[in-house]
């Protein structure tokens, strides 16, 4: 009963500052935004009063948790949570590719590309990947410890703060709150509910690492444990910063210039690193195996890759900035860091491919690992085709260009979509019960449509920044520039039309998974040919019990 | 073999000890940051003031809120490098020190639309009002949204003594004058009848006219073509000090 009354006290206590934050705003986005902040608390006070289980408290205290089952529904909601945003993410950036292809398709304000486009880069990596990775990583740590989850009440807010977070976010771009800095948009009192939100993750994460019935820590568990601690270091260092009211939604970053540049750089960077990488490899650790039945092919190479991994990356950063005001000695340590970089990223990849081994005729049969593969090729393929980028001489040409953003999607459209959606596939029947999904069928048609979209997408940025980048630096015979930045523009509008027709295709393939996924859930299964899928016993899907 | 075997033995004691692993992960993952980012804090080439660098004027100030606001760097960049077709498209290359007062930085990542660190002086006001309107009226080619909004708004950019001052704590270097004067000298700086020489003695150079084309209206598009036309200038970079200064800022 206290902890409960304890509990609403703490909304109550949230939701009268968050009503004095409206009354005693500086502008109006910061009230819109304490506004979304009271009623979430009051949301959480509502819930959590009505959510207490009386019976229980009246007897004398609520029954602890039955200890021989996962504790699976932050996953749950986390798998829908990732749909939701997956969809929302893609659907702006299909909206800005348009953008970009017919500018009249910009309503201003709120409507424009400048706001639009964090709206997209943080939907897509911090509400999907998030979301992801918060419910695998749920889901692994339970299962590869064979412990249920520690903290319940704690992950169960971890899983709706993020949420808050995201809408916080995503609201603070439309209405032009924004800190300036990529990936690291949000403001400084949003950065302080992710702060706390982060903490309360690490406390589960670890804690039911801590509880653990397996003597060994798998592997997965390494890079989840190391993605959570450096992206709360990256968080902190990078968002440093002096609000110029503590009623106003502006602030001042600490670091500024060529400090600022790093730090956000060396913060931006290993958001790739650990929040897109080491976060995702774990989900590969835990399902590539699974779904493939077989082990992870080296455990030596998982330990020298894992190591060299996390290690390497942080020092890549300064790529970002070649040829800048940067010291030439930061930019040429970053550059080389980022070419012995491409030796871990391959050992993760040959590390999943090569769990294969015995299995590799599945890949005519089961498309769900058929999504896996794949995405380990486009893992391998963008952790190359990154080391060269950092190269100056190559930087020189691909920097400012759209071969950067077509790099980035690659990794992001390929790896992470690709595993995060075959995550989805491997997930949903085994969390609502279901035997298999609604269509293999369909996820083979996913597949095949996100490759080709992610193809098409990546090819037509290669050419539009390799024709942007020779094109900016074309001379005449007579020695003077040949094209005009005006020129370079149109040269490229037909690259931008073949890229949202890319991404047009990748959000169709989601879509079909969307249909899939909630026909899975709402019990359906489809009558089609039959294709592979692993067999799963539910009965042995159990945390070990108490020594007896 | 013996000893591989022990290096792993040694490794499983990491993988049976949450604590240890998170050390040893963590300690892994601070090296590359402290060696690469720390000395930028004391080494020359990079906290080195150079001859003609000011804060910006709390117009120009509340213009670069904007240009932040409306993410203007998702597009722009505002860091020339040192080739020679980008001196000849867009001017003399970015010195560090011509950022060392921008909180955040702005040099940007991508190039949809041109640099923008040296466009201050290279247009007129009436271009930037009207292009900034309209942009495909002035070049049909362009995929620039259009912010004709600007105009209409009148400049709300709240206490600048406050955000002064706030600037001033992580390290740029305001006087007490200029932070109690900010209010004043924001709305001064647009005023076609304001005294230049009054501002010019707290911001050298600053220019003082009516900048959107609206006299007696102080809109967001005042505040935005102001911070625009101050982008690159304040450095004489043909000058002697100037070059003496780059010839030290070795490497690129």
């Amino acid at each position: 009963m206290d902890k409960l009354l304890g509990r609403a006290g703490i909304w109550l206590l949230a939701f009268g500052v968050a009503v004095a934050g409206v009354a005693a705003a500086k502008d109006t986005g910061f009230a819109i935004h304490m506004g979304i902040f009271a009623a979430a608390a009051l949301i959480a006070l509502v819930a959590s009063l009505r959510g207490a289980n009386y019976k229980a408290l009246a007897a004398g205290g609520a029954a602890p948790a039955d200890q021989s089952r996962y504790d699976d529904d932050p996953t749950r909601w986390g798998i829908i949570a990732t749909v939701f945003w997956g969809m929302a993410g893609f659907l702006v950036g299909l909206i800005i590719a348009l953008q970009l292809a017919f500018p009249q398709l910009n309503f201003a304000p709120y409507l424009n590309f400048g706001r639009l486009r964090p709206l997209h880069t943080s939907a897509v990596i911090f509400a999907f990947g998030g979301n992801a990775l918060i419910a695998t990583s749920f889901y692994i740590v339970q299962r590869t410890c064979r412990a249920r989850l520690a903290l319940p009440g704690l992950a169960r807010f971890v899983f709706w703060g993020y949420q808050l977070f995201i809408v916080l976010a995503a609201t603070g771009y439309l209405l032009g709150i924004t800190q300036g800095k990529e990936y690291a948009e949000p403001e400084w009192y949003v950065d302080w509910w992710l702060t706390i939100i982060w903490v309360s993750y690490l406390l589960v994460f670890g804690g039911t690492l801590l509880k653990r019935k397996e003597p060994h820590i798998y592997v997965a568990n390494w890079f989840f444990l190391s993605f959570i601690l450096t992206v709360a270091m990256l968080h902190l260092v990078n968002n440093i910063d002096i609000p110029v009211s503590i009623t106003g939604s502006h602030s001042v970053p600490f670091f500024g210039g060529v400090q600022g540049a790093l730090v956000q750089w060396w913060y931006g960077h290993n958001a790739v690193g650990f929040f897109l990488t080491a976060g995702f490899l774990a989900m590969m650790y835990y399902f590539v195996p699974k779904q493939a039945q077989r082990p992870v092919y080296s455990y030596r190479l998982s330990i020298i890759h894992f190591w060299a991994l996390i290690f390497l990356y942080i020092w890549a950063g300064p790529h970002h900035l070649h040829y800048t005001a940067l010291p030439d000695w930061a930019q040429t340590l970053g550059m080389v860091f980022s070419v012995m970089l491409w030796m871990p990223s391959w050992g993760g990849m040959i590390n999943g491919l090569m769990t294969l081994n015995g299995a590799w005729d599945r890949l005519r049969t089961d498309p769900i690992l058929k999504l896996m593969v794949c995405s380990l090729a486009f893992y391998g393929m963008s952790t190359f085709e990154g080391p060269m980028m950092s190269v100056k001489f190559v930087n020189s040409l691909s920097h400012y260009t759209d071969w950067t953003i077509g790099h980035v999607h690659s990794g992001a459209l390929g790896w992470n979509g690709m595993i995060t959606f075959s995550a989805i596939y491997y997930l949903v029947p085994r969390l609502w019960g279901r035997e298999r999904m609604y269509s293999l069928q369909m996820i083979n048609w996913h597949f095949w449509t996100a490759t080709i979209g992610i193809v098409i997408y990546a090819a037509s940025m290669w050419v539009a920044g390799v024709t942007q980048g020779l094109m900016w630096r074309e001379y005449g015979a007579d020695g003077y520039l040949v094209n005009s930045f005006a020129d370079t523009v149109a040269a490229i509008h037909p690259m931008y039309l073949a890229r949202a027709a890319g991404g047009l295709l990748y959000l169709s393939g989601a879509c079909i998974m969307v249909w899939n996924v909630w026909q899975t859930i709402a019990g359906k299964t489809r009558d089609e040919a039959p294709m592979y899928s692993p067999d799963f016993n539910p009965a042995a899907d159990h945390p070990l019990p108490a020594a007896a | 073999m013996s000893t591989d075997t022990a290096k792993l033995t040694r490794h499983q004691r990491l993988e049976r000890n949450v604590t240890l692993l998170g050390v040893f992960a963590f300690l892994a993952v601070i090296v590359g940051g402290i060696v690469e980012i720390t000395p930028l804090f004391w080494i020359d080439n990079t906290i080195e003031k150079v001859k003609g660098v000011r804060p910006y004027t709390p117009l120009e100030q509340a213009g670069r809120d904007i240009y932040v606001r409306e993410g203007c760097y998702l597009c722009h960049s505002q860091m020339i490098r040192p080739f020679r077709d980008e001196v000849e498209r867009y001017g003399h290359y970015s010195l560090a020190a011509e950022s060392m007062y921008d909180h955040p930085f702005q040099w940007g990542s991508k190039r949809t639309g041109p640099d923008l660190a040296r466009v201050g002086g290279r247009y007129s006001d009436e271009w930037h009002v009207q292009h900034l309107s309209a942009p495909r009226n002035l070049v049909p080619e362009s995929v620039m949204p259009g912010y004709a909004f600007l105009a209409k708004n009148e400049l709300k950019a709240g206490d600048m003594s406050a955000e002064l001052a706030t600037l001033a704590k992580v390290g740029v270097p305001y006087t007490k004058e200029q932070i109690e004067k900010a209010n004043d000298d924001l709305k001064l700086q647009a005023d076609p009848n304001g005294s230049a020489s009054d501002l010019q003695k707290r911001y050298p150079k600053a220019q003082v006219r009516d900048y959107d084309g609206q006299p007696g209206h102080l809109t967001e598009m005042d505040a935005l073509v102001a911070y625009l036309q101050v982008l690159g200038t304040m450095v004489d970079v043909d000058s002697a000090a100037a070059e003496e200064a780059l010839a030290q800022e070795k490497g690129r």
